[in-house]
């Protein structure tokens, strides 16, 4: 089937297959490795993409069902003003380590920064529940998140 | 491994929180693993793993699959032929797939590669194999039974990294013993004033890389390459090398960012199967594990333990006496290891007049188990120091006071043979009970918790690197370490900046290639800062030495390199380049190790929910002793990831298993810590007392905390009335404990 979509700003268009998933659309018709594969049923937030400014996992998530919409990896993140500020955070607070998890994260938070959901520790904590890190232990990504939102740590 | 520090250290380079090198790439979603690498003309594969955990195969039939329109081939134990195809660095008992008999659910029977992995997958279920069931042996228990069945006739080869002596031949399903005996063990236990002794269950625990095991294999006549997850590089290629007959230099392996590892990457895993299967198709082959089959590829060892302390009325400990029994699944992997680890960790810290430690390793039809952070002292730490201070109790002192009395002091022996005590324990627990305030009064159904324990690290101390110095002032440093998170890039550039006197950011580390890089012994054992850190120090050393010489000066600063270079060799061109090795020093001997003790020192304090069962970690606090921080965030950070781990092995995480089968093999239902299990005060306190046997004093850090958290919150657990013998503190397990407190009218305390 025929799929029209906003990958990053850009439009594309791909014959898919209706099964597809989001996130082997993205990185293996894409090339858009960013996203990640991890626990394949929405528990650890590794493959989180944007869906019109919605956080997603791109693991359960039906290509077919992003027809139309506008699909924001980080890779396109990136590109953005806004990315600057979180690069700087998440770097001087050393709030990654092996990197697997962290595009996931930041697309988690990027969204909830904008919607300006964070006004407490507890609500950094809570709404960053489904995006699991393995190897930080979390602290230096509540520091940097923190930070962001304009709340103490 | 003595280091002196001469020179007074540099700002921008040692002992600086210098940002991480790899942070950009990371952030920005441009860092590669193993799984975004593709190679021209790559395949998919799968593997087709069993079901049954004990079954003959009577037969398998891959015609099916072998005619579906983009499979190239299907990989069977019929394919090789020609080699010998067992693997496993310690214990050669690993089929590449299942001869005639599958040992756990989830081995490996055949594999297929594929133009796409939807095809290969879908090719899977075509295979048809027949099955007889076999008596399944689940647990250590039925394992030991005089007439259980064998899981591993054997007899048992050694592999390539045995390093523990010569093997013994197994009896029934033990495949490896570790036994300490010193002092008159019974005579002590006969003169006791008091003694605490119970059965302790530890469960099969899954590491959770969250990048599951990958490897992309490239078979070019005699020639293998392989981008792989693995945190061994040079170990896997001798292995593939002995295993497809080719010569070690034939192999190359890449090791690109690692997606974390925590020990479930060490050594070989998925590499022998897709090669083999790249060798048939003809084609490079990518295989990735979902997590259901990397939980199955290699875990934490289950173990069952029974133990006995003595103390006097004076407080002094006197004697212990321990056996233990580990899960090491269908294949040794590196239970050996971890059994002799966990032997060594036994007895604790303490000065004692006798222990006894008998330790087996035990084959049964499980996954395999392998290295996990902090092995073996995490298994047995939580019990021995819940041992203490129930002996503290009954003997009227604070749990605090006890340590103070009986730990050993530096220089101190602690085991016949090997390293004297190389850390301030008594330091370093008085930091962490100050951290949870100790001492001050506790809230109602709260409790606080210490705990101290030492682990064997540093493995055995072989690395070298290359630092190659450019025209222009720039130097790349070539090691073997793989960057699994850690910060390795970032430490080594800050070792060979400071040595080269450049700024930090001058200085690139690029990862492992067993092509170029040299010879890195693991990625592990908290071994990274300390040994090849060291290596890194030396090679830049030699080419700061060939600079003074080119100068005519001691003083010469990175702004006169270039001139430098042009005045040597004749143009703005040329290179410098020096070469650091590492090397068991002394007498050589492995048995005399550890390269360092890593110290496991933490305190807890915990709420417990008497009507639900559920344990709260209110506060933690560690202690990182490393000597000297290379870069104290980086440091902090790794404490707080095995602060996190130790909360998740105290708390919530088990492998299910029953009669052989997984139950829990999702993140759905098998817990790892969230956001939400952050405490509400977590310390991480620096120790620096230039007394590792590292670069400039430093030794290594990262794992000491998990076993440290792990033991703390049992111990906080018990201060709160609920001695646990079996982990993880479940509110389940919590709750019934306090109902059977209740009933036997010890509850509350």
């Amino acid at each position: 089937m025929r799929l029209e979509l906003q990958v990053n700003g850009s439009p594309v268009v791909r014959e898919i297959e209706p099964q597809e998933l989001l996130l082997d659309f993205l990185r293996d018709r894409l090339g858009l490795t960013g996203a990640k594969r991890s626990c394949d049923v929405q528990a650890c937030g590794v493959c989180t993409v944007l869906v019109d400014r919605r956080p997603v996992s791109s693991c359960c998530f039906l290509a077919a069902d992003a027809e139309g919409r506008d699909v924001l990896t980080i890779e396109g993140l990136a590109e953005r003003p806004e990315f600057e500020r979180l690069e700087d955070a998440f770097t001087r607070h050393a709030a990654l380590q092996c990197g697997f998890c962290t595009p996931g994260m930041l697309l988690t938070v990027a969204a909830l920064l904008e919607t300006g959901e964070l006004t407490s520790a507890e609500d950094v904590k809570r709404s960053l529940a489904g995006n699991l890190c393995r190897c930080t232990g979390y602290r230096g990504i509540l520091e940097a998140v923190c930070e962001l939102a304009g709340v103490t740590a | 491994m003595s280091e002196i520090v001469e020179t007074p250290l540099r700002i921008g380079a040692v002992g600086v929180s210098v940002p991480r090198r790899d942070a950009a790439e990371k952030l920005r979603g441009k860092a590669q693993f193993a799984g975004d690498i593709v190679v021209p003309r790559m395949l998919h594969g799968k593997v087709l793993r069993s079901f049954h955990p004990h079954a003959r195969i009577t037969a398998i039939d891959t015609s099916d699959a072998e005619r579906m329109p983009g499979v190239v081939c299907v990989l069977t134990a019929a394919d090789l032929a020609g080699i010998d195809p067992y693997w496993g660095h310690a214990i050669r008992d690993r089929p590449i797939v299942a001869i005639d008999r599958v040992r756990f659910a989830g081995e490996p029977v055949a594999a297929v590669a594929a133009e796409d992995e939807a095809t290969a997958a879908a090719a899977l279920e075509r295979i048809q194999v027949d099955y007889e069931e076999l008596e399944v042996v689940g647990t250590i228990e039925q394992a030991l039974a005089p007439d259980a069945p064998i899981v591993n006739e054997g007899p048992l080869r050694p592999g390539l990294f045995h390093g523990l002596g010569e093997l013994a031949p197994a009896e029934g399903n033990v495949c490896y013993r570790y036994h300490i005996d010193r002092g008159e063990i019974e005579a002590v236990f006969a003169h006791a004033d008091f003694v605490v002794e119970g059965e302790y269950g530890f469960p099969a625990v899954y590491q959770y890389a969250m990048e599951t095991h990958t490897v992309v294999a490239q078979v070019e006549g005699d020639e293998i390459t392989l981008w792989a997850s693995c945190q061994h590089p040079f170990l896997v290629r001798a292995e593939i090398a002995a295993l497809f007959q080719v010569a070690i230099s034939n192999v190359r392996v890449i090791v690109p960012y690692l997606g974390g590892g925590f020990g479930s990457k060490s050594y070989t895993k998925m590499e022998p199967i897709a090669v083999a299967l790249a060798r048939k198709a003809g084609r490079p082959v990518r295989i990735q594990n979902r997590v259901a089959e990397s939980m199955v590829t290699t875990r934490r060892h289950g173990m069952r333990a029974r133990m006995r302390t003595a103390l006097n009325r004076e407080g002094r400990l006197l004697g212990r006496e321990v056996e233990c029994w580990f899960d090491t699944g269908a294949y040794a992997d590196n239970g050996p290891r971890v059994t002799a680890t966990a032997g060594d960790a036994a007895p604790g810290p303490y000065r004692w007049a006798a222990y006894r430690v008998d330790a087996a390793c035990v084959y049964t039809n499980t996954a395999p188990a392998g290295s996990y952070r902090a092995f073996g002292a995490t298994h047995l730490q939580w019990i021995g120091e819940l041992q203490v201070d129930e002996l503290a109790r009954r003997a009227g002192i604070d749990p605090l006071e006890i340590r103070r009395l009986n730990l050993c002091t530096p220089g101190e022996e602690l085991r016949a043979g090997g390293k004297p005590l190389d850390a301030d324990l008594i330091g370093d627990i008085e930091r962490v009970a100050e951290a949870v305030g100790w001492g001050t009064e506790k809230p109602a159904g709260t409790g606080r918790g210490l705990s101290v324990g030492l682990l064997a690290a540093g493995a055995h101390p072989v690395s070298s690197a290359i630092v190659r110095l450019e025209a222009d002032g720039s130097a790349v440093v070539l090691v073997g370490t793989t960057e699994v998170g850690q910060g390795a890039r970032t430490v080594f550039a800050q070792i060979a900046a400071e040595e080269l006197r450049l700024p930090a950011e001058r200085v690139t580390v690029r990862g492992a290639d067993t092509r170029f890089t040299p010879y890195d012994r693991s990625t592990g054992a908290s071994r990274s800062t300390t040994v090849a850190g060291l290596a890194v120090k030396r090679a830049a050393e030699q080419v700061r030495r060939r600079l003074v010489e080119i100068a005519g000066s001691e003083d010469v600063e990175s702004d006169s390199y270039p001139e430098l270079f042009v005045r040597h060799f004749g143009l703005a061109g040329g290179e410098l380049i020096g070469r650091g090795e590492v090397a068991p020093e002394g007498s050589g001997s492995y048995a005399e190790g550890p390269v360092f003790w890593e110290v496991c020192v933490g305190a807890a304090e915990v709420a417990i929910d008497e009507d639900t069962g559920r344990v709260r970690v209110l506060k933690t606090a560690t202690v990182a002793d490393v000597g000297r921080a290379i870069n104290p965030q980086l440091v902090e950070r790794q404490d707080e990831g095995g602060t996190l781990q130790g909360l998740g092995n105290a708390l919530y995480e088990e492998m299910v298993y029953e009669d052989g089968l997984l139950l829990n093999e999702t993140l759905l239902d098998y817990r790892v810590p969230t956001f939400e299990d952050l405490p509400e005060e977590m310390y991480c306190i620096i120790v620096e007392n230039e007394d590792g046997p590292g670069p400039y004093g430093a030794k290594g850090c990262g794992e000491g905390a998990l076993a440290a958290v792990t033991a703390a919150v049992a111990t906080a657990v018990a201060d709160a009335g609920v001695p646990m013998t079996e982990l993880p503190l479940t509110p389940e397990r919590v709750w019934r404990r306090i109902q059977e407190l209740k009933e036997e009218g010890s509850w509350p305390r």
